[in-house]
């Protein structure tokens, strides 16, 4: 018999699973190791704050979406042995793998920033990439009456990079909604010299900051919180002072990629960006918010990765050349607030333009462009991500690699 | 679009960022740092060699990066690149600015 081992359980390990449980042969072994028990819907962690879900609707048992013939593994990983092809649990057990597909994700690491871990974390300091972090924040933001919000982006990559955006406009329609938007100033504090830093997205949405009276610090970068004092500080020694910190701070890749020797300072894991076979060894392959790739941190990437990388394996053990086929594809609806949202298609090639998607010139979904219809599409990526996403299923109508048709494509000439 | 820097016929965007690295050189870089108000020095170049090798392999840059890039400490890159180091600093070594997504 032969083994693959997949590392990580959550959006990318689970769907590969599915993936490759329907298309090796008897000869294959799969196992799958998670820490966790629980799979969370991390798109859910938005809106938490906000008291759109509890905890409840984003969270179900990992073994529920495993098939029936992979070996779940409920631990934590060691390490990785890549010159002997085994994998080191933390409590002693070692797995032989002949293909490793990693998919351990990244998470936050507030500890990367002076004295944001004190005191006041989870006090006066939150953060909603986790989800106790964002349940914490809900009852913060409920007993929330006015003063300064600040939203602050340590540094890039983060996963999911538009998140930290949405929240500011969903915190903004949130204190609309109670009344006291008056009694709140919001700060969207951010490394990049803006809240939009494409040029064809600042254009069309650049007045979205300025109509919903969102203050933008650009050129931020935070090098420690004073939870004392209430303030953030930036290496030019530029303050902000805070009442409610929502903190986006390092992300990083797992720890036992350092303890394993691959991974560059961030722990993010050296993979070839079209066929995402990792640069570590060519039985190492790499999906979804661990790789290095310059593709963007999210569930719609690591599934449309999915599909290129089941491929890859296959013929990877059938000695054949690999297809190098994978073009960085994102798709990513963007909550603007009331019931309307922003989506965005693009690729390494590509910068989010204006246009129609899935059908060129019909839509139902607007590129670029505040809509409900849009809004419901977010809400409908839920059902997505549990029935079909995690489970390997092909979504009609998108294609794994970007299409160009429907796309204003003339707007990225001068930009 | 083309502009002229140093004497030579350059292709940059709207913000003055050179879309192509081959058409970088160090008399671009000093007109682009003059621009910028910095008076390049062999103090500046590894660190503009380091911007260029990242961006070459595709890595994002964060300032806390290149920090922990050995090649110059935070404090230090801002005292070579004042006032939006790493923006300034992309700019003068011809690739493109720190950005998201969108
Ligand atoms: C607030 C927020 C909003 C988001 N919104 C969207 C959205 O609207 N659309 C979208 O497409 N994406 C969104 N995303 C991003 C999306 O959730 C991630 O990109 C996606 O989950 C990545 O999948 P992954 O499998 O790479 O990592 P994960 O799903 O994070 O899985 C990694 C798994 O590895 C396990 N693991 C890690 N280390 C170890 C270890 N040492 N031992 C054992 N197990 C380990 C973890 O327990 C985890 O289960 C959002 C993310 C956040 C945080």
């Amino acid at each position: 018999m032969k083994n693959v081992v997949i590392l990580g359980a959550g959006t990318a390990g689970t769907m590969m699973s599915n993936h490759l449980a329907k298309r090796l042969n008897d000869e294959w072994n799969i196992t799958i190791v998670d820490q966790r028990r629980i799979h969370h819907y991390q798109p859910g962690y938005l809106f938490i704050p906000f008291g759109t879900y509890t905890e409840e609707d984003i969270v179900k048992p990992i073994e529920k979406f495993i098939p029936e013939r992979a070996n779940f593994i409920q631990k934590p990983i060691l390490k990785v042995d890549k010159d002997n092809d085994r994998v080191y649990l933390e409590d002693g057990e070692v797995l032989n793998y002949d293909v490793l597909v990693i998919a351990t994700g990244t998470d936050i690491a507030p500890e990367e920033i002076d004295g944001m871990q004190g005191p006041h974390w989870h006090q006066s300091v939150f953060d909603f990439y986790t989800l106790d972090g964002a349940v914490k924040l809900h009852r913060a933001l409920e007993n929330f009456d006015g003063g300064h919000l600040v939203v602050n982006i340590a540094e890039m990559p983060i996963k999911c990079p538009v998140a930290p955006l949405e929240f500011t406009f969903l915190a903004d329609a949130y204190f609309e909604q109670r009344g006291i938007r008056d009694k709140v100033k919001i700060s969207f504090v951010t490394p990049m010299d803006g809240a939009f830093t494409k040029p064809i997205a600042s254009a069309h949405l650049g007045h979205l900051l300025e109509d919903k009276g969102i203050n933008v610090v650009p050129n931020f970068n935070i090098m420690s919180v004073d939870g004392e004092a209430k303030k953030i500080t930036d290496y030019e020694g530029q303050e902000v002072d805070y009442d409610l910190l929502v903190a986006i701070p390092t992300n990083k890749g797992a720890d036992y990629v350092e303890r394993s020797g691959f991974g560059d300072d961030l722990n993010f894991i050296p993979t070839d960006k079209a066929t995402l076979q990792s640069k570590v060894k060519e039985n190492i392959f790499v999906i979804g918010d661990a790789t290095n790739i310059p593709a963007s941190k999210a569930g719609s990437v690591a599934h449309f990765e999915g599909e290129i990388l089941l491929e890859n394996v296959l013929r990877f053990i059938d000695g054949k050349k690999l297809k190098d086929e994978f073009d960085g594809h994102a798709n990513c609806f963007i909550e603007t607030g009331h019931g309307k949202a922003l989506l965005i298609d693009f690729n390494y090639n590509h910068q989010p333009v204006t246009g129609t998607f899935p059908f060129p010139g019909v839509g139902p979904l607007n590129l670029l462009k505040e809509s409900r219809m849009n809004h419901m599409g977010k809400m409908a990526f839920k059902w997505i991500y549990w029935n079909m996403l995690i489970t390997g299923r092909h979504i009609p109508f998108v294609s794994p690699t970007m299409s160009e048709a429907g796309k204003n494509l003339e707007e990225e000439i001068n930009a | 679009m083309e502009t002229t820097i140093a004497g030579k016929n350059i292709a940059v965007n709207d913000e003055g960022y050179l879309t192509d690295l081959n058409q970088w050189s160090r008399e671009v870089a000093e007109a682009i740092a003059q621009e910028e108000g910095i008076q390049l020095t062999d103090d500046h170049m590894p660190v503009i060699e380091y911007l260029q090798e990242q961006y070459k392999n595709e890595v994002p840059l964060s300032i806390r990066k290149v920090g922990k890039s050995g090649v110059v400490d935070i404090k230090g890159f801002y005292a070579l690149f004042p006032g939006g180091p790493l923006k300034k600093a992309s700019r003068i070594a011809g690739i493109p600015k720190p950005a998201s997504c969108i």
